[in-house]
C-alpha cells in the first residue's frame, strides 16, 4: 500500500527531458548573469571530431579533443581553475563561430580573447608564440626554440606543444619535425594532417 | 579537502530528483521551477567552498527546502483575495484526471507530512536526515511520512469510490 502510493507519487513528479533541459539552460543563463559561473563550456562538431570549448571571464581557456576524454578535461578544469563549471554554450558562441569559419576555410586567424591560465613558464611562452606562425605555414620544433630565444630547448618546445591547452586556436599543429613529418599531436596524427591539409600546408 | 567535482556533474546527477522534490512540495508549476533554479544557483555559488559532502542529495534537498519555504511565503504575501471562486475546470473523464487528483491530495497534506513524504519517498533520504531538515526527531519525521502516505492513499481511494459510484 505504502509502496504503491509512493510509486504513484514518483511517477507523478517525474520531469520529462525537455523540462530538465529548459531548467539547465535557465541555470546557465542565471549563473552567467550573476557572475557565478567560472567555467562555461560547450561542444562543437568539426571535421576532426567533437571539440570541447571552455571559457572563463577572461577568454577561451581550453579546447579539447574527444580522445582526451571530456569528463577528464572537465575534472581538470574544476581542479585547476574552478569547480563552478556548467555547460553554457552562450559564452562560447563567438569561439564556436570562429572555429566553424576556420574549418569552412573562411577564417585564417582567430580573433578571440585567450586565457592561458592552464599553462605557465616556458610552455606558455612557446604557446603564445605559436599564433605568429602564419596560416598555411609550418615551423620545426628547432625553429620555434630559436624563435623564443632558447635554441637548445627543442625537447621542451615539443612538451609545450603537447600540453597546449588551446589546440586548433593556438596552432601547435603548425609545428612539425625538421624532416617535415607531422610529429605527435593531442588530437592524434590524423587530426594534425587534416588541419595541415585544410590550410594547404601539407 | 575542498570538492573538485565539476558542478555540471551535480546538476546531471541530482537535477531530476530535486525537481521531483520541488514539485511534490510546491506543485507542478512555475513555483517548482523557481525553487529548482534558486536551489541550484545557490548551490553553484557555495560549491567550491564545500568540503567533500558525504551526501550531496541531502545537502541539495536542505537548500531546496529553504527555497520552497521562501517561495511559499512570498506567494502568501502577494496572494490577491478573490471575491468569488471561479468554477473549476472539470478533470473528470479526461486522461490525467487521476494525476490531478493525486496532485490535489498532495497539496492538501499538512506541510510537515508533505515535506516528509517528498524527502523520504521522492528523494529517498533517511528519516534521521529529514529530522535535521525539518527539526524534531527521526521518529516524528518517520511518523509524518507514514501519515502523509496514509492520507494520500485515503484521498485516492475516496476519489476512486466517488468515480465508480458516478460511472454506474
Amino acid at each position: 500500500m505504502t509502496h504503491e502510493t509512493a510509486s504513484a507519487l514518483l511517477a507523478l513528479t517525474t520531469p520529462d527531458a525537455d523540462d530538465l533541459e529548459r531548467l539547465r539552460s535557465r541555470l546557465a543563463t542565471d549563473a552567467l548573469a550573476s557572475g557565478d559561473l567560472d567555467v562555461a563550456y560547450a561542444t562543437v562538431d568539426t571535421p576532426v571530431g567533437a571539440l570541447l570549448l571552455a571559457a572563463t571571464d577572461h577568454g577561451l581557456v581550453r579546447v579539447a579533443y574527444e580522445r582526451e576524454g571530456f569528463d577528464a578535461v572537465l575534472e581538470t578544469l574544476a581542479t585547476q581553475v574552478s569547480s563552478r563549471v556548467l555547460r553554457a554554450p552562450q559564452r562560447l558562441d563567438i569561439a564556436a563561430r570562429e572555429i566553424d569559419e576556420y574549418f569552412a576555410k573562411r577564417r585564417t586567424v582567430f580573433d578571440l580573447p585567450l586565457d592561458f591560465s592552464l599553462s605557465s613558464g616556458f610552455r606558455q611562452t612557446v604557446q603564445r608564440h605559436l599564433p605568429d606562425i602564419a596560416y598555411g605555414h609550418t615551423e620545426s620544433y628547432k625553429v620555434v626554440a630559436e624563435a623564443v630565444g632558447n635554441p637548445k630547448a627543442v625537447r621542451a618546445v615539443g612538451t609545450a606543444c603537447a600540453t597546449n591547452p588551446l589546440p586548433v586556436v593556438v596552432p601547435c599543429h603548425r609545428v612539425v619535425r625538421s624532416d617535415g613529418s607531422p610529429g605527435n599531436y593531442a588530437g592524434g596524427p590524423e587530426a594534425k594532417i587534416t588541419l595541415l591539409t585544410l590550410e594547404g600546408a601539407a | 579537502m575542498k570538492t573538485t567535482t565539476p558542478f555540471e556533474q551535480v546538476v546531471a546527477e541530482h537535477g531530476a530528483t530535486i525537481l521531483r522534490v520541488c514539485r511534490a512540495v510546491l506543485g507542478p508549476g512555475a513555483d517548482a521551477d523557481d525553487a529548482w533554479s534558486e536551489t541550484f544557483l545557490a548551490a553553484l555559488k557555495a560549491w567550491p567552498e564545500q568540503n567533500r559532502i558525504a551526501n550531496v542529495e541531502a545537502w541539495l534537498v536542505t537548500i531546496a527546502h529553504r527555497k520552497a519555504i521562501d517561495i511559499t511565503r512570498a506567494r502568501a504575501r502577494h496572494a490577491v483575495p478573490v471575491a468569488e471562486v471561479p468554477d473549476e475546470v472539470t478533470t473528470r473523464g479526461v486522461p490525467g484526471a487521476h494525476d490531478q487528483d493525486l496532485w490535489d491530495a498532495v497539496a492538501r497534506l499538512p506541510d510537515k507530512q508533505r515535506h516528509a513524504v517528498a524527502y523520504h519517498h521522492v528523494a529517498g533520504l533517511p528519516h534521521a536526515q529529514i529530522a535535521e531538515i525539518l527539526g524534531g526527531t527521526a521518529e516524528s519525521a518517520r511518523r509524518a511520512a507514514a501519515d502523509g502516505i496514509k492520507n494520500l492513499r485515503r484521498s485516492l481511494d475516496a476519489e476512486r469510490v466517488h468515480e465508480e459510484g458516478a460511472s454506474r
